[in-house]
């Protein structure tokens, strides 16, 4: 029988409620994001771009759009023959059919898929995080260290650091002891949800913890103390890359400026890790020839003939004369009318902004969903 | 849906003027609109209207082409059955001849199950419904049809095209050649429709009865003897055979009927390159121009056309201009009426000016420098 060395699953069935309208009818993986992507095409082509070939992706909410997005997989090179992507939602068995009631649930009622390609280890993903990371570097650190699990983790600023799962580690990176949310946090290093696993170990703690009435079936919260109780060697692997979690509308918005900003850290022009999505075959974008356009990263369909500044466009875009778009995320389709100004909003697609409206008041972000037809000054939804 | 039909695209087509951007490649492959290649806007009539079977022939340098087209998945064409095939020229081939590739891969013909042909070139760029010409040609009767435009010779756009004499019941009584000498002229758009049978008689008997190169030709040779008529095209064809019809095709695209014609009556389809989306920095300034992703812009850009990947650096001025992907323009460079081919690099503050009718074209990979 063949195998893989290791196999990717990527947790992608979360509802992301934080997103409001955004997650209203999509998961939160198929948020779209920067323009032309969807925010879990990051994590794929991590797992492309780090010579990951086979990966599960666990859907349960509103999986549709996802679904449809990631098809066979093609657009990260993920097709394959034996291996590939695979959509793993919930299923109905013999027994009765079950949601995934935590992330280690959804691994669990999985073992099967995992086993069939007889890995050696298990890298668990979510599907909600920005960054570029090459989890061969990752895989090299965790057999290095002959670790039965590690943990990648990120410096977080102190005062931040008890919103996260902290990690308190000794000088080799050895994990002595986990808090989730700590009040007085005694390190800042971040866990960001990623985890390679020696998956046999891992296969036996997720048979005990189904067992346990009592578990919240979740990996921060369950299994990696567990593990430590049971005396596993946990390792915690430092990135320091740029990485964040868009949960909210606040980060969302943050984390496109933050493409926008040179020194971000974030740089989704670079040749040696694209960022892959599927593609939608538009025609270049047109600036016109009294458009302005600013600091902003603009893709293919759009018509730009007004003013652009500090914004991300997405496909198709349209900016009709003497508009104004500023320090805001437009998403596909969207029509922004002659004489209309946009400021600090995030506008769904397919929306029309009308001529001489005014969307946001340049000072709380504005979010609008989509197909909506604007016609009066907006300042939220 | 054309399901009866497959599409065969003859690249014979005459270099003699565009040397300079062919060098590499067939006119097939040369970028066009910031995110194109010319033959994708045949291949994408051909998939609109569609068509899942075509057969490329090809006969100068096709490394650019086959990497282009791939497996035909961006047109729908990588299929179990059918699908785009691509056949080569083959050693001591005349290059503008079409006749022996095609009768050396008579097999691709007979084992495909459809009964029409419609036969194209790429160098005609126009978004065509296909579909619509065939119904007509199929109520005519006639054994072909062939597809022209009426165009206006004041300009020269069509040069050296085939033009079509055409009697009033809109049979194709002969052939010229387009020397412009007259106001107006019914140029071919090299667009045939036919049966397959009668195609590849027509092959066979052009080989047995000489004297001809091409496919064309013989039909052309033949217009006594065959029904062929005559379907005018009405919308916008941009006819690429030289360098400066090349350039000035690409300016008419910043035309916005122009532009919303060709690239949006129906979809263009081309090979997707994963690049980011355009990023436009603070300083930049951009004027009636089309850009493809996966640029850079620090500098200003008036009435230009930008391919994928491009960076243009601080104070850099692109005025007029066709940039072809992946070029560099460092800091204070000045191009007025300028074609750069694939990867050119400039130099910092250099300048580099043609004539509105005669770009300079700097050739692929060039560093401009010292």
């Amino acid at each position: 029988m063949p195998k893989k060395e290791i196999v990717a699953m990527i947790l992608a069935g979360g509802q992301g409620s934080r997103l409001k309208i955004l997650t209203r009818t999509n998961a939160k993986p198929a948020v779209p994001f920067g323009g032309k992507y969807r925010i879990i095409d990051f994590t794929l082509s991590n797992c492309s771009n780090s010579g990951i070939d086979t990966v599960g992706v666990l859907t349960q909410y509103q999986p549709l759009i996802l679904h449809s997005h990631i098809g066979i997989g093609s657009a990260w090179d993920l097709d394959r023959r034996f291996g590939g992507v695979a959509l793993l939602p919930p299923f109905e068995s013999e027994s009765g059919g079950n949601w995934y009631k935590g992330t280690a649930d959804a691994i669990f009622q999985n073992i099967s898929f995992i086993d069939y390609y007889d890995p050696e280890y298990v890298l668990i993903l979510s599907g909600d995080h920005i960054y570029k990371m090459d989890y061969s570097k990752m895989l090299d650190y965790h057999k290095e260290k002959k670790a039965d699990a590690t943990i990648a983790v990120i410096e977080v600023p102190l005062k931040e650091a008890s919103r996260f799962g902290i990690m308190n580690a000794e000088e080799d990176g050895k994990i002595y002891e986990f808090e989730e949310k700590p009040k007085k946090p005694k390190s800042t290093l971040a866990s960001m949800g990623i985890y390679i696993f020696n998956w046999q170990k891992l296969r036996s703690y997720l048979r005990e913890d189904e067992k346990d009435p009592e578990s919240q079936r979740d990996f921060g919260k369950n299994i990696i103390p567990k593990m430590l109780e049971g005396g596993l060697k946990l390792y915690a692997y430092k990135f320091d890359g740029y990485w964040k979690d868009v949960g909210t509308v606040d980060s969302y918005w943050e984390a496109h400026m933050d493409l926008l900003d040179e020194q971000s850290g974030m740089d989704l022009n670079d040749s040696y890790w694209k960022v892959y999505t599927a593609d939608y075959s538009y025609p270049p974008q047109y600036i016109g020839v009294d458009a302005e356009v600013k600091n902003s990263l603009v893709v293919e369909g759009c018509i730009i003939e007004g003013e652009v500044r500090n914004s991300v466009l997405s496909y198709g875009v349209k900016v009709a004369k003497n508009a104004k778009v500023v320090d805001s995320i437009i998403m596909n389709g969207t029509e922004i009318e002659e004489g209309a100004f946009v400021c600090r909003a995030i506008i769904g697609k397919g929306c029309k902004v009308r001529a001489g409206v005014h969307v946001g008041n340049c000072q709380d972000i504005v979010l609008i969903g989509d197909n909506k037809d604007i016609k009066e000054n907006t300042k939220n939804e | 849906m054309l399901k009866d039909y497959m599409g065969i695209i003859s690249l014979s087509e005459d270099e003699s003027n565009i040397r300079s951007l062919t060098v590499h490649r067939p006119i097939a492959s040369i970028p066009i609109f910031a995110r194109y290649r010319v033959i994708d806007f045949i291949l994408s009539n051909m998939k609109n209207a569609g068509i899942t079977n075509v057969g490329i022939f090809t006969q100068t340098a096709s490394r650019s082409l086959i990497d282009h087209i791939g497996t035909g998945k961006p047109w729908d064409m990588n299929r179990k059955n059918d699908g785009v095939f691509i056949f080569n020229r083959y050693l001591n081939a005349a290059v503008n001849s079409d006749i022996k590739l095609l009768k050396n891969n008579l097999e691709f013909l007979y084992r495909s199950k459809k009964n029409k042909v419609i036969l194209a070139s790429s160098y005609m760029v126009c978004n065509m419904d296909l579909e619509e010409i065939a119904y007509e040609h199929e109520k005519s009767d006639a054994d072909v049809t062939v597809v022209y435009k009426k165009v206006e010779n004041g300009d020269n756009m069509f040069l050296n095209c085939d033009s079509l004499n055409i009697d009033k019941d809109g049979r194709v009584t002969s052939v010229g050649r387009n020397l412009c000498l007259t106001d107006t002229a019914n140029v071919s758009m090299d667009v045939f429709i036919m049966n397959k049978e009668f195609f590849i008689d027509c092959i066979l008997r052009c080989i047995q009865d000489g004297g001809c190169d091409t496919i064309k030709q013989y039909i052309y040779a033949n217009l006594k003897k065959f029904d062929v008529r005559a379907h005018e095209f009405k919308g916008y064809v941009g006819c690429i055979n030289s360098v400066n019809s090349y350039y000035r095709v690409s300016m008419d695209i910043l035309d916005y009927n122009v532009m919303n014609e060709l690239l949006n009556t129906s979809k263009v389809y081309t090979k997707s390159n994963d690049s980011a989306p355009t990023k436009y920095l603070n300083g930049s300034e951009i004027v009636n121009s089309l850009v493809a992703n996966g640029c850079v812009i620090k500098g200003t850009v008036k009435n230009s056309i930008i391919s994928r990947g491009v960076v243009i650096e601080e104070g850099a001025e692109v005025i007029n201009s066709i940039v072809f992907p992946k070029c560099v323009i460092n800091k204070n460079v000045k191009l007025k009426n300028v074609i750069l081919d694939k990867n050119v690099e400039i130099e910092e503050d250099k300048v580099l000016i043609g004539d509105k009718n005669y770009p300079v074209v700097i050739e692929k990979g060039s560093y401009v420098g010292i």
